[in-house]
């Protein structure tokens, strides 16, 4: 079903604003997306009729926030085929990250003074730590991080030319204890084959793990079916607010792993000396938690459930095929990334040459279209591509084919200022 | 489009870069990066004639980068730290302008078409980032000028 990109947009009221004096066209949505009212009045009716600390008091308003607060982990667990002990909030998909990269760093420090912890989570040189060279740097330095601590090794799949997955150059081996893989590379837009990278990850003994902050929020998605063990993605790339990141762990390995934060609410039972932890997701929600964040969340979810996610894939998969085609009809702009829609999400890089992507973005923005310029988050990518840094067009459910035709548009006149576009080229704009 | 920005000065410069080569008889050399974009340059500072500066640079990134670099090499060439000191000075305070000051044309010379960048604060740092450097260098060089360097000695 086509959606109807202007009652959707609608929605929006940012997307009524103008920028730089010319209606803005946003095409930003991998960075962020934008909110719709619903979201936003949902995070103001959570203040204005139930507001209270989560999980503590007997007070009525502090039942009607915990139950907003654990409902919305019901319906943001649903939407991804999870239950919700297998859900944990955290401020953000980096700190979800975080979390499991830490049980790996904390087990083995509790391991080398011999306390016991689960011995997944022990990491000993000769050890290694899988990733690929397309991650961003949310799925990478954290296990860099770890590497340093426990003397593991970071390994990583390499890219090929057309900017899949290089699987020839799989390092998971026997001693491999961990892969963590991006579903959809934010910078290259390619979808990986995480199935079956999930299933070598275990035929080799090791947990596997997916960054799907590129993926929950533009297609279908069962955590279980990828047979990842964990995951994460974040809450403002999928029109819910900024400050809440989602976790989704197995709950035997979630209660297998030691705390992250500690502090209030994470607790069983407290000493002077020591204390024991409640069970998972509680476990790694120390402090009061973002419980109107989350309620918009569910909220956004529920709008997104509206209009299907097979149609916002479907949508997307159109526009970026046509995005695609027209970028690669202009001289002197490449994509960095897979040049067709397969397996492809929205996410388009590309540069043109005689300009950087700062000015090439910069002069987009003039005519009202906003884009991403820099190096994504995902620098060691630019590096294999020999590039500096990129433009990146992301477009999402709001977005047209006439955004895609305003972004082609402010593609060439930023060649005609820079006088990069070939003679033969240059059109009246 | 993007006039006030991209000057014909800016756009001349980036095109035809002056200034873009290594200095063998360095003193010092510094280099900085912007992490959020990837711009890099390095800016070498040595012992011209008569007390003057010898700079040079090489470096990668935006058109206001790289424009400002060769500007900034072609501004203090001959000039003594004193001088170099308060023209350093001069361009930080146009970048924090936010558009609102005249930069003296007798004092900043080219760099007033930087002007517009000040307007623009995601791109601020393209422009100061070879004046940083040349600041760094040229402290590390031991040739600075008392009355002004001070503070950063400190």
């Amino acid at each position: 079903m086509a959606l109807n990109v202007d009652e959707i947009r609608s929605d929006f009221p940012i997307l009524k604003r103008d920028v730089r004096g010319v209606p803005l066209v946003y095409l930003d949505s991998g960075a962020t997306s934008q909110k719709p009212s619903v979201v936003l009045d949902a995070e103001r009716a959570f203040y204005e009729t139930s507001n209270a600390a989560v999980h503590r008091g007997a007070h009525a308003l502090a039942e009607e926030a915990t139950d907003a607060y654990e409902s919305a982990r019901e319906v943001i667990a649903g939407f991804v085929g999870a239950s919700s002990d297998e859900i944990v909030f955290t401020k953000n998909a980096t700190e979800a990250i975080n979390l499991v990269a830490y049980a790996f760093s904390n087990a083995t420090d509790k391991h080398r003074q011999g306390i016991e912890v689960d011995p997944r989570f022990v990491l000993r040189p000769g050890d290694n730590i899988v990733v690929t060279e397309m991650e961003h740097h949310a799925n990478l330095i954290p296990w860099q991080e770890v590497c340093a601590k426990t003397g593991a090794t970071l390994k990583w799949f390499g890219i090929t030319a057309d900017g899949r997955l290089d699987m020839e150059s799989n390092p998971i081996d026997q001693n491999t204890k961990i892969v963590s893989v991006v579903h959809q590379s934010n910078i290259l837009g390619t979808i990986n084959p995480i199935e079956d990278i999930m299933r070598m990850a275990h035929s080799a003994g090791a947990l596997g793990f997916v960054d799907m902050c590129q993926s929950v929020p533009h297609m279908p998605v069962d955590v279980h079916a990828t047979g990842a063990d964990f995951a994460a993605w974040s809450g403002h790339k999928m029109l819910g607010p900024t400050g809440i990141g989602l976790l989704w762990g197995k709950s035997e390995l979630l209660n297998a792993m030691p705390p992250f934060l500690s502090g209030g609410s994470m607790i069983e039972m407290v000493n002077m000396d020591h204390s024991t932890y409640a069970p998972a997701p509680q476990r790694f929600e120390a402090g009061v938690p973002m419980v109107a964040q989350a309620v918009a969340l569910a909220t956004a979810v529920g709008y997104l459930e509206q209009i299907g996610m097979d149609n916002v894939a479907e949508h997307e998969h159109e526009l970026t095929e046509y995005l695609l085609n027209r970028l690669q009809e202009l001289p002197g702009v490449h994509i960095i990334g897979p040049p067709n829609a397969i397996d492809r999400g929205s996410a388009v890089s590309f540069v043109v040459d005689g300009m950087h992507p700062h000015d090439v973005g910069h002069i987009m923005d003039s005519r009202g279209v906003a884009v991403r310029v820099g190096h994504h988050c995902a620098w060691p990518t630019c590096r294999r591509f020999d590039v500096p840094a990129t433009t990146r067009i992301t477009p999402y459910l709001y977005n047209s084919r006439a955004d895609m035709d305003a972004a082609v548009e402010a593609i060439v006149a930023a060649q005609e200022f820079f006088g990069v576009l070939p003679e033969s080229e240059k059109v009246g704009l | 489009m993007s006039d006030d920005l991209y000057q014909e000065i800016i756009l001349d410069h980036y095109k035809n870069p002056r200034g873009v080569h290594s200095l063998d008889h360095a003193l010092a050399e510094s280099h900085q990066v912007n992490p959020t974009c990837g711009d890099e340059v390095t800016v070498w500072v040595g012992e011209g004639d008569n007390g003057s500066l010898d700079v040079a640079y090489v470096g990668q990134g935006c058109s206001i980068s790289q424009a400002s670099a060769s500007v900034m090499s072609e501004l203090v060439a001959g000039k003594d730290a004193a001088t170099v000191s308060k023209l350093e000075d001069a361009f930080m305070e146009l970048m924090q302008s936010k558009g609102n000051l005249q930069p003296d044309e007798d004092v900043l010379e080219d760099a007033i078409a930087f002007a517009g960048v000040s307007k623009y604060p995601a791109r601020i740092k393209c422009a100061l980032i070879s004046w940083m450097a040349l600041k760094d260098a040229r402290i590390k060089a031991g040739l600075t000028d008392h009355a002004s360097d001070i503070d950063e000695e400190n």
